[in-house]
């Protein structure tokens, strides 16, 4: 197979790619530009779009010995991802922008480029198993990344290859040092790619401007201020600053947003706790499920610990009742529906209750 | 492997490896008093009289360097403030829209970070800048004007200048012109002396020889101050041990290719307008980019230079790689990204166009196989770029 590589500058997508061309097929691969105005060094363990990372991606293809290209798709990332990070944020809700990123760019903008090249598939270094078609959970459990990948659709999957997917994060490093990769060592990478900074907070103050609110309770005590609602996720407790302690001295959590009104709202943890979850549209990963309501477990953010819940579909949208109330779920987060390992499909969330 | 890419280097001679070879092994600091200095130091006097003699210039004039970058920053920056050190007025520095970055960046940063102006001169859709508009930038403040540069021969699109014309206006009014002639040298009759021009770039890897040598050519009265301060080697405004196998490599090669440019240059012209014509049939709406005309008073003998409509060339580039096809989508790329070339939107085109060009450049080891290769895979190429940038 014709095999697009897309490597980051990191020791993950560099062993994928290593891996790629071991199989037999025939590799190239593709560092994506996704900042209009790159810096030149990378951040200690943040980012991946530096100039230094795209010499890092070079130098692997280099020793792999496959043709590299750098595609530009800064245009596209900064309005499907990081324009939408801003308005999500703007709006009261938490994105996740790796999930936009594949579900809009890797799978989406660079796949369909590579196909209309001649490419049969794109490869990274993803940590997620194809199984039969499917998507499943990888088996390093601390690395799995289904969860950001659970957007594909069944053809953008068909599409993909991740040679990672039975692999322990260890192994490919050290796989990495056998292979003479000079990225076997680069620490793995955190944050969000395009605020290398990893002041988020900051770096949304400096696009939204300030904008100056209340922290009030749940009755419409005032309880502190703020300087943007984008600088809060619903469940946070820190960085709260209130003034005036709670009565019951116990802490405080973020219940709600209201950009609008520039309020946060904040209460006692169990008020975070909620049983229903309205999401948009779901996206099946596989066949579409044939039970109502569907039993699965659900996945409402990165690293969460998956709970048992029924999902069924209303008026084009996903309600997920969970079996037991949970914390920390915020609008704007990707909902994942698993059956054991295997990825039922996502949803964005709405709202929850 | 079809190597399309003579404009970004071209191998070197046969001749300067054997001298590069020869020479590699023997001890000897052309500066040093003893027998091995002054047998170092022979061979770099001869190498300067050789350079000079090709390119009708005088052996003071030579001031050997590391290549094409190194000469453009020393003239841009060196001219710059020789002049404005003279006369403080002196702050403007007039550079066509055309140029290599290695001349356009000095420029920039002097008006960025040392209180130069930037005068950038237009050019036609050619990519020529006329005499007139050199004229009408200069009369604007002539006692304000530090420095001119127009490159002899685009190494984009292959458009020749009229030098001696633009030089003579900038004599008029006491201005030094300097010209990049990294592409010429070689390629197009060059003569320093006839050029009027006070400064000329050349680099050696560009017509057979080592990289990483090259010189200036600097007028005896022109005054230039140094950037690299040291032991002054070079006529004191250029220091650094000097590097006596490149340079005698270089000189054999600037010999070699000047002895040879009349009759290569011909058989290039042959061999380019048939690449020309036999692309066109192929894709029969592919543009030609820079001038039509073909000759060498005109173009660059190598140089072919095409937008392809609907594709993008960074697409089409990698496709042709894919068949063993090497060529270049131009000059401008920051960290392997393509951006749309200066070159093509000072000419008036729009980004997609620019976008869609593909340089093909010739050189003293082609061949009509070379030609044949190309020819076969672009229809399939310009195709599947066609429907990927369709998406
Ligand atoms: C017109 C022109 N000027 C300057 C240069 C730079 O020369 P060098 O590679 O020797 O630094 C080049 C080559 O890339 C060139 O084509």
């Amino acid at each position: 197979m014709k095999v697009l590589a897309a490597m980051s500058g990191g020791v993950d997508s560099a062993v994928a790619a290593a891996r790629a061309v071991d199989a037999g097929h025939d590799v190239t691969g593709v560092h994506l530009a996704l900042s209009p105005k790159p810096a030149s060094h990378r951040e200690g363990a943040r980012g991946c779009c530096s100039l230094e990372d795209s010499r890092d991606a070079r130098r692997a293809a280099d020793v792999l010995g496959i043709p590299f290209y750098v595609w530009d798709v800064a245009e596209r990332f900064t309005t499907d991802v990081v324009d939408d990070f801003v308005a999500e944020y703007a709006a009261g809700r938490t994105p996740n922008p790796c999930v936009r990123c594949n579900e809009r760019i890797k799978f989406a903008a660079v796949l369909d480029r590579a196909l209309a090249l001649g490419f049969d598939a794109v490869a990274t270094g993803h940590y997620a198993r194809i199984i039969g078609g499917g998507l499943h959970r990888a088996v390093d459990g601390e690395k799995d990344q289904s969860y950001v990948l659970a957007v594909l659709r069944p053809d953008q999957i068909a599409a993909a290859m991740f040679p990672l997917g039975e692999s322990r994060k260890t192994d490919v490093r050290a796989e990495a040092a056998r292979r003479g990769l000079a990225v076997a060592d680069k620490p793995d990478s955190h944050d969000i790619c395009f605020i290398p900074s990893g002041d988020t907070a900051g770096w949304l103050r400096s696009r939204l401007g300030d904008a100056p609110g209340e922290i009030v309770d749940e009755s419409g005590a005032v309880l502190g201020s703020h300087g943007g609602t984008y600088a809060f996720t619903v469940g946070q407790r820190r960085g709260l600053a209130l003034t005036r302690p709670a009565p019951d001295g116990r802490p405080r959590y973020v219940l709600s947003i209201s950009p609008v009104e520039r309020t946060v709202t904040v209460g006692p943890l169990e008020r975070l706790d909620v049983n229903r979850i309205e999401c948009g549209a779901p996206t099946w990963c596989g066949q579409e499920p044939v039970h109502d309501p569907i039993p699965a477990l659900a996945q409402v953010r990165a690293h969460a610990e998956p709970v048992q819940c029924r999902a069924r579909v209303l008026d084009g949208g996903l309600v997920v009742d969970l079996d037991d109330r949970i914390a920390g779920v915020a609008a704007g987060q990707t909902l994942v529906l698993y059956d054991g390992d295997r990825v039922i499909g996502s949803a964005t969330i709405e709202r929850a209750a | 492997m079809a190597y399309l890419d003579h404009a970004a280097t071209t191998p070197m001679r046969p001749e300067a490896v054997d001298r590069m070879a020869e020479l590699l092994g023997q001890v000897g600091n052309a500066s040093s008093l003893h027998a091995a200095g002054r047998r170092a130091r022979r061979i770099v006097e001869e190498s300067r009289e050789a350079v000079a003699a090709a390119i009708g210039a005088r052996p003071s004039e030579i001031v050997f360097t590391s290549g094409g970058t190194e000469s453009d920053n020393l003239a841009i920056k060196g001219l710059y403030w020789a002049r404005h050190n003279a006369d403080a007025r002196r702050r403007r520095i007039l550079v066509s829209a055309v140029e290599h970055h290695a001349v356009l960046d000095p420029a920039i940063w002097i008006a960025d970070h040392a209180g130069g102006e930037l005068v950038v001169l237009p050019v036609d859709s050619l990519g020529r800048t006329a005499p007139d508009a050199l004229r009408a930038a200069i009369e604007a403040a002539p006692d304000e004007v530090a420095v001119a540069s127009a490159m002899w021969a685009n190494n984009e699109v292959g458009t020749v200048a009229s030098v001696a014309e633009l030089a003579d206006v900038a004599a008029e009014y006491g201005v030094p012109l300097h010209t990049d002639a990294v592409q010429a040298v070689g390629s197009l009759p060059v003569d320093y002396a006839a050029s009027g021009a006070a400064a000329l770039t050349l680099t050696g890897h560009k017509l057979g020889g080592p990289v990483g040598v090259g010189a200036l050519v600097l007028g005896r009265d022109v005054e230039c101050a140094p950037l690299l301060h040291g032991g002054g080697q070079e006529r004191d405004v250029r220091s650094g041990t000097l590097d006596v196998p490149a340079i005698a490599a270089f000189a054999v090669a600037v010999e070699l290719a000047v002895k040879e440019q009349a009759q290569r240059a011909e058989f290039l012209i042959g061999l380019r307008d048939d690449l020309i014509r036999r692309v066109r049939e192929v894709v029969p709406d592919a543009q030609l980019n820079g001038d039509p005309a073909g000759g060498s008073e005109h173009r660059l003998p190598g140089n072919a230079h095409f937008s392809f409509p609907g594709c993008e060339g960074d697409a089409l580039l990698m496709l042709l790689d894919a068949q063993g096809i090497e060529c270049s989508t131009g000059s401008a790329c920051s960290a392997g990204v393509a951006r749309p070339s200066h070159v093509l939107l000072a000419m008036g085109q729009d980004e997609d166009r620019a976008k869609s060009s593909l340089r093909f450049s010739l050189g003293h080891s082609s061949t009509a196989a070379d030609v044949d290769a190309l020819i076969a895979a672009i229809g399939p190429a310009v195709e599947r770029a066609r429907t990927a940038a369709a998406r």
